[in-house]
């Protein structure tokens, strides 16, 4: 660490306005507030507040995400297993390398890449390298299917980057949360890699060859033997989420618990689904050290649960389709697809999120409502987070406008 | 606006880089948006648009002494309106599949903000033969940037150009796949957003820098 330090200093100047390498300030700041302490802290009394800087408040949320995302390696791991009917013979260790060797490569593709360019535009303009896209380049892998190539990951996180943020003007300007509007291009752009049942679980070759969309195969083998493994095989892979399911008829509750979703797989997260969605425990732990550390609104966050609740009652309440989305109550809608990940992490980012304490309640509870509605009454999309999280960023700004407006007419004028 | 001491070289380039019409005046978006989504259908709109703006400010400059000016905006989209018809006719008698493919966006180049913009602020003010070349300047500016644009589009929506593939299918057995946004609406909102902040940042372009602010 020492060396490390007289390295810097001995650097520094070059850096400095008038150095040779200032053009590269941007960079030699962020590798340096890597290691070190960054900017002043409090030293001398009152402290009233302390130094939350950006690179505390984006470490919290790494610290909140890392959970999250060792669970999702296992669980890629774990679904990969399940479908070779293999998973109790599978150690923890064998699992959880064959997920992480499926998740690192995307979540390094988006660093990487991601990096390029907030680097690049960061030595174009003069600015420091900030540490928002820390957050933002594990967010998008967390929201990818598992199966995502990498190529589109690449072109997802510089789309999200340099349209979502930089042409804003960077960290702290950008209107839309870069993580979900690089997954919004992913799913606009390439549908068949991130929408469909096929996507969200890693499938072993051998039995992703075999016809699993619910056909029974003979010819591989013959014999009743195959057909009645393929028959087995089927419900328990078929590698829908949960969200894509529900009939006309029955009862969606059924329904699920016939595929394996019952509300306590959808709770703890062994279920398909993107990578860092499907543990809804963990992703509501996070969300509570964040909300702890008062980095996350908990406005925002209460209030796009209050949303789910009471929408998915009203739903539930009103005659509908039975065997939908539409009728499942309120715990499934909270517990299933990515609700809980988006609510926790995306819905809560200080920069396109609203800025007053109403707004944030408002904001909350809008995302939560078309979440639902989303998911319930438009056939089109069975997932409506990170549709309903960028509608609603579009309108915070909206939200503020009013909320402060109603506060100022509320005002008893002074003369 | 006016001409002063501007060549015909220079009236004519202006439309097509300094002062183009999509990219600097921001008119025209909507057909940019609805007609680039094959190169094909792209460059009959870019033809026919610079055809009608070229002799519409044509006809109404050599007009201009006789329009009244309570009426001029009458006067000038009936020129305008015939021109269109006559364009429109002609591509169903030459060209039928394509004038099915463009459809009402033909027609509506009447309401096309560049042509009736630059009968306005031009050809009423100037003499015939500049305002053919500010007409034909435009009208191709307009052109240039649509041809850009389909071909962005038409290369990643659908790996082709023209109607020939040009992305080899090799590349698609490796796993590439054509991006399904560039092929919607908001996918030439993107480029076209993309190109003009390219040209903005070629240096002497940009509006801040030409103003000082």
């Amino acid at each position: 660490m020492k060396t490390l330090k007289t390295l810097f200093e001995k650097l520094d100047p070059h850096f400095r306005s008038g150095g040779a390498l200032f053009r590269f300030f941007g960079i030699y700041q962020a590798t340096r507030t890597f290691f070190f302490l960054p900017s002043p802290v409090n030293r001398s009394a009152p402290h009233v507040r302390d130094h939350l800087d950006v690179k505390r408040f984006m470490s919290f949320v790494i610290l909140a995400l890392i959970p999250v995302t060792l669970f999702g390696m296992y669980n890629v791991g774990y679904q990969y297993y399940s479908a070779l009917s293999g998973v109790d013979d599978a150690g923890f260790f064998q699992i959880f390398s064959r997920g992480a060797s499926q998740v690192l490569p995307i979540i390094l593709v988006s660093y990487g890449v991601g990096f390029f360019w907030e680097i690049l535009f960061a030595t174009i303009r003069g600015h420091e390298v900030t540490e928002g896209l820390l957050v933002t380049g594990l967010l998008f892998p967390l929201t990818l299917p598992p199966t995502i190539p990498l190529w589109q990951v690449a072109a997802g996180i510089s789309f999200g980057i340099v349209i979502g943020k930089e042409i804003f003007g960077g960290t702290g300007r950008n209107l839309l949360n870069p993580a979900l509007t690089a997954r919004a291009f992913i799913f606009f752009s390439y549908p068949a890699s991130i929408s469909g049942n096929g996507v969200w679980m890693v499938m072993p070759p051998e039995v992703s060859s075999m016809d699993i969309t619910g056909g029974v195969q003979t010819e591989a083998l013959g014999g009743i033997q195959m057909n009645v493994l393929n028959e087995a095989h089927m419900d328990a892979m078929s590698g829908a989420t949960a969200l894509a399911l529900g009939q006309d008829t029955g009862y969606i509750e059924a329904t699920l618990e016939q595929a394996g979703f019952t509300l306590k797989t959808l709770f703890f997260g062994l279920h398909p689904g993107s990578i860092g969605e499907t543990s809804t425990l963990l992703c509501f732990l996070g969300a509570i050290f964040l909300m702890f550390t008062r980095v996350a609104s908990y406005r925002i966050i209460l209030g796009g649960v209050a949303g789910v609740v009471a929408t998915s009652l009203i739903l539930n309440l009103l005659p509908g389709p039975q065997g939908t989305w539409f009728a499942a109550g309120p715990l499934y809608h909270l517990c299933s697809g990515g609700f809980a990940l988006g609510i926790s992490y995306m819905a809560t980012d200080p920069v396109s999120a609203p800025g007053t304490d109403v707004g944030r309640w408002i904001y909350g509870f809008l995302i939560g409502f078309l979440t639902v509605l989303i998911r319930a009454v438009n056939p089109a999309y069975v997932e409506g987070v990170m549709l309903a999280i960028l509608f609603m960023n579009l309108f915070s700004p909206f939200i503020d406008h009013v909320t402060v407006k109603v506060m100022v007419s509320k005002r008893i004028p002074n003369v | 606006m006016g001409s002063e001491n501007l060549s015909l070289w220079q009236t004519f380039t202006r439309g097509i880089w300094k002062e183009n019409p999509v990219a600097y005046q921001v008119l025209g978006i909507c057909s940019a948006l609805a007609v680039t989504v094959q190169m094909q259908t792209a460059l009959v709109m870019a033809v026919a648009l610079t055809l009608v703006t070229g002799s519409s400010n044509l006809i109404i400059s050599i007009l201009r002494e006789r329009i009244p000016p309570t009426i001029r905006i009458i006067v000038e989209l009936a020129v305008i309106a015939s021109l269109v018809i006559v364009t429109d006719e002609i591509l169903k008698a030459f060209f039928y599949d394509i004038s099915k493919q463009l459809s009402v966006f033909v027609g509506l180049i009447i309401t096309n903000c560049i042509v009736l913009g630059r009968a306005e602020a031009f050809a009423l003010a100037n003499p015939p033969i500049p305002s053919l070349m500010d007409g034909l300047g435009n009208g191709l500016g307009y052109g240039v940037i649509l041809m850009i644009v389909a071909f962005i589009r038409e290369l990643m929506g659908a790996g082709t150009v023209f109607g020939v593939q040009l992305i080899p299918q090799w590349l698609f057995d490796a796993g590439y796949t054509n991006m399904g946004i560039m092929v919607l609406a908001p996918g030439a909102f993107f480029v076209i957003g993309l190109l003009v902040w390219v040209k903005n940042s070629l240096p002497g372009v940009s509006h801040e820098e030409k103003t000082g602010q």
